[in-house]
């Protein structure tokens, strides 16, 4: 049905020898932008430099813990490590990055020329880039009027009374509060215009059920977003009248209450890590069918597996305050919705190995990143589950296990599916591809460097040693183990800057990509690389959930098997 | 660019295509958020209903404001009226209307403050004092914010239709003004159940 009009790309047709700008005015062109695509990379680019320098507070504190009784860090500044090392990987490296891939991505795949509101998208970056800022500027601007503290180390959940200012004194907690929640402003902000891009501004023909998994994906996240960060920043309000003002809200002396802090912080904290993961699972959903050759299995059961996700991560918090004793009803639901989300998540592992099975399998680095997170997502989620049962809970919670179960997560699953979407998406962003040796180099080292720090960082914890402790004495066996996961997180750096070294060669050396490398099958492949600033020079009409397979297949379409 | 020329866009014969507009998903979306916002705030307030450790209470204190309630919730007609006129072309109604409502939400504020007032000269509360003072303060003064932030972008726009800058092409703008304006007249019926009805 569908009569493919060939219709050129960009209409654009100027020679790319552009006379050299000056340095002013390449710098004025970004920061006063409002296109989606630079304010995607800034987002990206920003998001990587506090994955640079939150990365090594990690490898800092694990040359700390590498020896018994070691002290190659101040206490103090252990405790600011491991505060500053959490902040930031989930506010300001978590958040932008999948924001800036979103953002550059979204309005390419539906079809539209920007997002909804360019200007409080360009507001939204900048209040976040501002926050992250203000987080690095403790260091010199934290110790206040009292000249007490530095950067904040009241931890990245920041527990009551630890907070008051009889115990945070000097500005460092202020720091921290304040540069949340100009963060969760931004996100705030962004997710907004996400769904408003993806209800409203979808190419004729985009209807719903033909959205990409990855739009679906992040329209979930950006709805999860706000009834996730507005707690938050409620939570950070209240925090700050407290500090400020002398109000009561976590003030135990006055009969507030400190676990009102907990789940406050919590109804945000939990569904935050599906805020970060969903994007991932979009990731997932595009790379996966592209190099197995096959449409998505199961497309309608993955959009309502997302959605119930939505919903029952929001029920699911208090897991994270089993010891703190919630009484047997409690803990009987808390248990429950937990191992409950397992079932919504478990389809969609099954959709994609359904994918891959009985497809034309193309190991690029994309795919083996993919396939790892496929592995690595099961058994972060299996831990998931042991750690739902709250007896087990009151024995390893606040230990190393739980360090190595979150880590999974999030290194193992997330930051894995973004080096997949890194090589999968830096072709349409710079019009190079990313070099494949150097890229397979990268993902067997830091494979290797990932499960060498993190499957081990699990029996630490199961033999009893706290987290966030600052050091152990030689007796108590845990030397060997510690040593081995600070290995780990040796070997990671290394693959980690061999990522760097690939995107900055391939930038001036790569191989020249073209529109559409992949031979992929959504819309951001039907433009040229990089796209023009307009994206398309005709607005996209589509028939079908792969535009692009109609057009190169018109005689065997998507839309009638649909 | 040599490889754009190979691109092709997709193009499928579409019927009609109509979306939903941009302004009133966005205000939905944030609304959502506000709502999460403020839902934390109720329940603060109730869990710490009856737990300060020294007085005021709230019976002692608290008067319920029969009269600043009505003209804030009667804005929300108003401001209705307003939109549907300047969907008519009624440019006159449509300032009428915009001041009507700019004047009750102005009515509910002079109410507020005449209220704080009170309880801080008269009846020693402030946000120090004790729990009730602390959760009452930060959930009245949140909605009060918004409304502070509302009656500023109705003034604007009663100035635009004013000056004549503002026409029936503007409905839907003012319709997502008027969409948050209904939204924080919702809020105060809660926080006027929570804190004057259930919290006494």
């Amino acid at each position: 049905m569908a009569t493919q009009t060939p219709v050129p790309a960009a209409i654009d047709q100027t020679t790319e020898t552009a006379p050299r700008r000056l340095v002013f005015e390449v710098l004025q062109d970004w920061i006063s932008t409002t296109d989606h695509k630079k304010i995607g990379m800034l987002y990206i680019g920003y998001s990587l430099v506090f994955l640079v320098i939150a990365g090594f507070e990690a490898v800092l504190m694990r040359i700390q813990l590498a020896f018994p009784n070691n002290h190659a860090v101040s206490p103090q500044a252990f405790n600011r490590l491991f505060t500053m090392h959490g902040t930031t990987m989930v506010f300001f490296v978590g958040m932008p990055i999948l924001f800036g891939f979103g953002n550059y991505l979204v309005p390419l795949m539906i079809g539209a020329r920007d997002m909804a509101f360019p200007r409080l998208n360009a507001f939204s970056f900048w209040i976040s880039a501002f926050g992250g800022l203000l987080l690095y500027f403790s260091y010199i601007g934290g110790d206040g009027m009292y000249g007490a503290g530095s950067a904040p180390d009241v931890g990245w959940w920041a527990y009551a009374p630890l907070t008051a200012h009889a115990f945070s004194p000097g500005h460092s907690t202020d720091y921290w509060t304040l540069a949340v929640f100009l963060s969760g402003i931004g996100s705030v902000g962004t997710a907004l215009n996400i769904v408003t891009t993806i209800i409203s501004m979808r190419c004729p023909g985009m209807t719903m059920n033909r959205l990409p998994l990855l739009a679906w994906l992040y329209l979930s996240m950006s709805l999860l977003t706000f009834v996730a960060v507005g707690p938050l920043s409620a939570a950070q309000i209240m925090l700050m009248l407290d500090r400020y003002l002398g109000s009561h809200f976590f003030d135990a002396q006055a009969g507030g209450s400190a676990v009102l802090w907990m789940h406050f912080f919590w109804i945000f904290g939990h569904p935050e890590v599906y805020v970060l993961v969903m994007p991932a699972f979009g990731f997932a959903s595009e790379i996966i069918p592209v190099f197995s050759r096959k449409a998505i299995f199961g497309y309608t059961a993955m959009v309502a597996a997302s959605i119930g996700i939505c919903f029952v991560s929001l029920s699911v918090w208090a897991h994270h305050m089993f010891t703190v004793g919630l009484g047997p009803a409690g803990n009987a639901f808390f248990t429950l919705s937990t191992m409950a989300i397992g079932v919504p998540t478990g389809i969609k592992i099954f959709n994609w190995l359904a994918t891959i099975w009985g497809g034309k399998v193309h190991f690029t680095t994309a795919m083996l990143f993919a396939v790892a997170f496929l592995f690595q997502f099961m058994l972060a989620g299996l831990t998931g589950i042991m750690l739902s049962v709250a007896p087990l809970d009151w024995q390893l919670g606040g230990s190393y296990f739980v360090v190595a179960h979150f880590h999974f997560v999030l290194v193992g699953a997330i930051l894995f599916m973004i080096f997949a979407a890194f090589y999968y998406w830096y072709p349409k962003m710079t019009g190079r591809l990313l070099n494949e040796k150097i890229g397979k180099w990268h993902f067997w080292i830091f494979l290797i460097g990932f499960h060498l720090c993190f499957d081990l960082m699990h029996i630490p914890g199961m033999l009893g040693m706290p987290r966030r402790i600052y050091t152990y004495e030689a007796d108590r066996g845990w030397f060997l183990l510690n040593f081995l996961v600070s290995t780990g997180a040796g070997i990671q750096t290394i693959g980690t800057l061999i990522f760097v070294y690939n995107m900055v060669w391939s930038y001036f050396k790569g191989e020249i990509a073209g529109p559409d490398p992949w031979d992929a099958w959504t819309l951001e492949w039907a433009t040229a690389s990089p796209p023009p600033a307009y994206n398309f020079a005709t607005t996209p009409s589509v028939a079908s959930r792969r535009p692009l397979w109609d057009l190169k297949h018109p005689e065997d379409t998507d839309g009638q098997y649909e | 660019m040599s490889q754009s020329e190979a691109v092709v866009i997709p193009q499928a014969p579409v019927e009609e295509w109509k979306l939903p507009s941009k302004g009133v998903v966005g205000m939905a979306c944030l609304i959502i958020a506000e709502a999460a916002i403020f839902i934390i705030f109720v329940v603060a307030y109730l869990y710490y209903v009856g737990k300060s450790l020294s007085g005021p209470t709230p019976k002692d204190v608290l008067e319920i404001p029969i009269l600043t309630s009505i003209c804030l919730l009667s804005s929300s007609i108003t401001v209705h009226y307003a939109v549907s006129s300047l969907h008519k072309g009624a440019r006159s109604a449509t300032s009428l209307w915009l001041a009507l409502t700019v004047l009750l939400g102005g009515i509910f504020l002079v109410g507020t403050g005449m209220e704080w007032h009170k309880l801080i000269v008269d009846d020693h509360l402030t946000i120090r004092t004790n729990l009730f003072g602390t959760t009452f303060y930060s959930l009245v003064g949140l909605h009060a914010t918004h409304v502070v932030v509302g009656l500023i972008m109705l003034t604007l726009a009663l100035i635009f239709s004013l000056n004549g800058k503002m026409n029936s092409m503007h409905t839907e703008k003012l319709e997502v003004l008027s969409i948050y304006w209904h939204f924080v007249d919702a809020v105060w019926v809660i926080v006027f159940l929570v804190v004057y009805v259930f919290g006494r």
